[in-house]
Parts: C-alpha cells; structure tokens; sequence
C-alpha cells in the first residue's frame, strides 16, 4: 500500500512539472514584444519617442535578459514559496490577486456543482428506473439539449428576457457572501443555474448509465426475488454501488469546472479568477497566466491523487498492479 | 439454401450455407436509420448544415463582412431573410460563414486531435515500457490544465488566426482519444492471434497495423464525435471570449460577443440566430454520438 501511495505520489509531482514548463514555454512563444507593449502603456497609448533604452530597462526588470533556465527556476522557485509574480501591468502581486479572487470563483462553483447534483442525480435515477419509456426519452432529449446549448447564449437569452420583458437588469457591483449575503446569493443565483443545468445533464447520462449497469446484475435480482420492496432494492443495493463512479465524476468535474466559470464571470461580471486570467491571456500578461494556470493544474493533480488514493483503500484490486 | 450431398445410400449429410453478402453500405445505413431514428436525424441534421455550409458562396447575396450602415438593425424580412446586424450586415450571408468556420474548424481539429491522440495510443499502448509511461505523464499534464483554460493559453501564446484555433482545440483532444484507445490496445494485446501473429514472425508495424488498429476503430469513432460537439462549442467559446476567429470574420460566437451585444435588446434576432445553430450542431453530433455508440458497443446498450 505505501508503494502505490509513494508510486502515485511521484507521478503527480512529475506531472505538475510538466505542466509547468509546458505553460512557460507556452507563454514565452507568444507573438509581439513585451516590452514593447509595457513601454506603449507607460507612456499612455503613444508608440512613438520610445527609446531603446527604455525598453532595455523594461526587459532588465522583468528578468527577460537572464537565460531561459535562470528564468524558469526563479519563477518556479517563487511559486513554491508564495511568489507567484507581479502583473506587468498592473504591478499587483498575483498573490494577493489570488487570495481575493479565488473564493468568488469558489462559490460559484460550489453553487453550481449544487444545483447540477440536485438536478441531475435524481433525472438519472429516475431515467434508469424507468429506461425506455416516455419519461425516459423526454428527460433524455431534454438532458441533450442542454449540453449542447452554449452557456454563452443561454445567459445571454436570460438576460434578454429578463431586460425585454421584464425590464429587470442584473446588479453590477459583486458582493461578499459574508457581507451581505442575500444580496450575494442574488447575483450568484443566475449564473449558478446556467452552469449547474449543462453539468446536470452530464450527471444525469452518467448516473442513468452506471444505475443501469448495477440494475442488471445478479444481487439486485435476489433482492427483488427475496421479495423486498422497490424502494429498498434502489436504495439500499443498487444506488450504493452506482454512485462510485458517479462521485468520482463529481470531484473531478468541479476541479475542471474553471473553464466554465470564466464565461459565467465575463457576462454577469464576477471578479473571479476565470475573468483575471482571461484578462491576463487578452494582455499578454503572461507572469499571471503561468503562475495561475499552473495553481490549477496542481490542483486538479491534487484531486486526482486524492481520487486514486481512496480507489486504493476502497478496492484492493488496485494496489497490487 | 440448402445443398444436399448426393444420396449415397449411407446417411445423408445435409449442409446448409448461407448466401455469402459483402456487407453493404447502403444495408447498414437503412438498418440505422430504422434502429436508431434519433441517430439518424442528428446525422440529417450535421448532413444539411455541411451541405449549407458548402453551398455557402452560392446560396448568400451579401458581402459578410463590409458595412451597410443604410441597412442596419432590420428584423426578418424578404430582403434579408434572418434580419441584419448593427453595422447592416446581413445576418443570413454571416450565419452561413459562421457554419463553415465551426464546421470546419470542428472536423479539422478532430482529425487532428483524435487522430493524434489515437495513434499515440496505439504506440504507447503496444510498446509499453518507458514510451508508454512518457506519453503517458505527457497525456496526464495535458489533462490537468481545464480544456478551455488550455485552448486559451495556446490561442493565447500563438496568436489569433484560423489555423491556430485548429491546432488549439486540436491539442485539447489529444488525451481523451489517447485514453481510449490505448485502453483498447491493452485489452487487445494478450488475445490469441495477436500471439499467433507474433508466432509467424510478424513485426511490430504489420501487427499494429493489421491487428491492433482496426479493432480500435470502433471507440475512437465514438469519442470522436462526441469531440465533434465540444471542439464546436469550444471554437465558439473562444470566439466569444476573444480568443478565437478574429473579427470582423463572422463565427458563431463571436456574433454574440463584444459590440454587438449593446444592440441585442433592439433586435433580438441577432442574438437568436447564433446560438441556435451551434445548439443544433452541437445537439446533431450528439444525437448521432450517442446511437453511434450503442451500435457499436454493445457492452453500453442501454445507456
């Protein structure tokens, strides 16, 4: 068991290197001078009368002159204790950045992830229980219509419903949850519900297809034959062992859930983190996008190790590959 | 058909054969569309929208792109059958560009992708070894980065341009199709002919190619078009959030974005027209995905 443990370990150590030198790379490739575009800023949006002096001493601040290697370990040394790098624009730490943006990003996910649990378990279950009839087929059309609206324009829809019909207008300024948190849950409501109704659809696939996995197998038909009632054969037998793979996907879908946040962020304006670092990427900001986008893939490492790590202990099948 | 043996007086030994069918295209497909009505229209549906995209230059009027300020914000009318923009653009002739930048972005990026991701599996998964675990951490930090974060960054770091949405959302595919059919690769490995076809002396090329491959074809058709739906929304995605089809080249997500949006409460056609045809793109490939699937692997009937 602590060989596998030490076994996965590693790899996850590996793979978050590789990710990181992949998002450094990535950034060092982009097109048009950094320094360049900074200098441009700094003189307030005039191209011309900058001299290469100045641009020198841009490059000499940044680092940008020192060789690859020295600049890829001192950022990563950075990132490993607590530095993460400044935005060359704006010059605030991505640190700080961080730690304030974060929990917003966090909620709507977590609230998102709600609704989708709360929508989709119970459509799947209920499709499995009744596989092929009307019911069935009417959740599973509109299930597949969900996923394929694009988020963008189902909150775009809303909104234009809302501004049509109802004259109502979304609240601009974002508010903590702890400081008012009705006003909170407000703004949040919306654009939970749009990102929760498409994760809800994929939930309900999945949960139907596991459910009726388990349903065909031999112990529920000796349930059924023992004489138990419906209700006690779901619960009690088949809902237990349908829901492994099912919980699996819950915690690796909420870490990659960022992607979604970032078009919720944009249209309802949330300062989250999905709407910094597409504002990093549309500047060329690339000590925040590397720094950021590293933080998630460590975390979305993290909740795979921790998923491998409980199939270890749950099925000792796996230990002993 | 029955053919007898000639009666030699001692028993009769009967064999019965049957008629000996190629299997036949056009069997198959009406077969589908009888089994699976639902996969059947999603492929009608991907089937008109290819061919309206195609057709385009032959069946749209107006320029997509120059500016028509006389004409603009118009509903639904005989001259511009789906209304125009804010710059009078007509919405038709845009809708129509618009199919073809996500269709073609949306195969293209598979092709590529899956067929990437594909092949990398079958090496890694019939080499094994230190290739396989390579490929393999290569795949895992690959799948670590959120798909549309990933695309973002690589439109990011190569800059905006039609080729490079493709190879972009390309990448993204690559580990899922690589999953699959490595998966496969290992299931098929240890079967019997393989090692009757390493008994003979086959190299490591012919048993890839002749045995391996082909019974990899059926999951990677399968998560194929499934990639088909997302590589769409993802390009419009990008095209939405500015990182995709540079403006003013119309693209689906890109008509719902930026200064268009100040004009949607005015002419709400304009935020119609968009979104419903990558919802119904998207939902087609879905539809025909998922009896694809059932037809092809019986192990996930009923799902």
């Amino acid at each position: 068991m602590r060989q596998y443990i030490l076994r996965r370990v590693l790899f996850g150590i590996l793979t978050a290197v590789l990710v990181s030198l992949l998002v450094f790379f990535l950034m060092r490739i982009a097109p048009g001078d950094v320094a360049l575009m900074i200098a441009i800023e700094q003189s307030g949006g005039e191209a011309s009368g900058i001299t290469e002096e100045q641009l020198e001493n841009i490059r000499q601040s940044l680092g940008l002159n020192d060789p690859i290697h020295m600049q890829y370990l001192s950022w990563m040394g950075g990132v490993l204790t607590g530095d993460w790098g400044e935005s060359m624009f704006t010059n605030r730490s991505v640190y700080e950045e961080f730690k304030t943006k974060f929990p917003v990003t966090l909620e709507l996910v977590i609230l998102s992830q709600a609704v989708a649990i709360l929508l989709g378990i119970p459509a799947g279950i209920l499709m499995a229980l009744k596989q092929d009839t009307k019911l069935d087929y009417t959740i599973r059309l509109v299930s597949l219509a969900g996923l394929s609206m694009p988020s963008f324009w189902s909150a775009t829809l809303l909104l234009l419903g809302g501004a049509y019909f109802l004259n109502w207008n979304p609240r601009l300024g974002y508010v903590g949850f702890f400081d008012g948190p009705w006003d909170n849950l407000n703004q949040f409501f919306w654009p939970a519900l749009m990102l929760g109704y498409i994760s809800a659809a994929t939930k309900a696939r999945m949960m139907r297809s596991t459910m009726l996995e388990v349903l065909r197998q031999d112990y529920i038909r000796t349930a059924q034959a023992k004489g138990l009632a419906a209700f006690a054969v779901t619960t009690r037998h088949a809902l237990k062992n349908a829901f492994i793979p099912v919980v699996t996907i819950i915690g690796i879908t909420t870490a990659l859930a960022l992607g979604g946040s970032v078009v919720m962020e944009r249209i309802f304006t949330l300062p989250g983190i999905g709407n910094y670092i597409l504002n990093g990427m549309l500047t060329r900001d690339f000590p925040v996008v590397q720094s950021v986008v590293l933080i998630f893939a460590a975390g979305v490492i993290l909740v795979n190790l921790l998923v491998d790590l409980s199939y270890g202990w749950l099925d000792p099948r796996v230990r002993f590959q | 058909m029955a053919s007898q043996n000639q009666d030699t007086g001692s028993a009769a030994v009967i064999t019965v054969t049957r008629s000996a069918r190629e299997w036949s295209l056009w069997r198959a497909t009406t077969r589908f569309v009888s089994r699976k009505p639902l996969g059947a229209a999603g492929a009608l549906i991907i089937i008109v929208m290819s061919i309206m995209a195609i057709a385009g230059p032959w069946i749209t009027f107006y320029d997509p792109i120059e500016w028509n300020l006389k004409d603009k914000l118009m509903a639904p009318g005989a001259d511009h059958w789906l209304g125009t923009d804010q710059m009078g653009r007509d919405l038709w002739t845009r809708m129509m560009m618009g199919a073809r930048v996500s269709l073609l972005v949306g195969f293209a990026s598979v092709a590529f992708g899956s067929g990437l991701g594909g092949v990398l599996g079958v090496i890694s998964g019939w080499y094994g070894g230190k290739v396989d675990q390579t490929v393999q951490r290569l795949m895992d930090a690959l799948m670590s980065v959120p798909t549309l974060i990933l695309a973002m960054a690589v439109m990011a770091a190569l800059g905006q341009s039609l080729f490079n949405i493709i190879v972009a959302i390309g990448i993204v595919q690559i580990p899922r199709a690589n999953r699959i059919v490595r998966s496969q690769v290992l299931a098929v490995k240890e079967s019997q002919y393989v090692e009757g076809a390493r008994a003979i002396g086959a190299g490591d090329m012919r048993i890839m190619t002749q045995h391996i491959t082909p019974q990899c074809v059926a999951p990677w058709l399968i998560i194929s078009t499934s990639a088909l739906g997302i590589a769409i929304l993802t390009e419009a995605t990008l095209s939405f959030l500015g990182l995709g089809v540079p403006p003013p080249e119309p693209s689906w997500g890109g008509m719902l974005s930026g200064p268009a949006r100040d004009w949607f409460v005015t002419a709400p056609w304009m935020a119609i027209w968009p979104g419903l045809g990558l919802s119904l793109a998207v939902y087609g490939f879905n539809l025909f995905g998922d009896a694809l699937r059932d037809v092809l692997d019986p192990r996930l009937r009923g799902t």
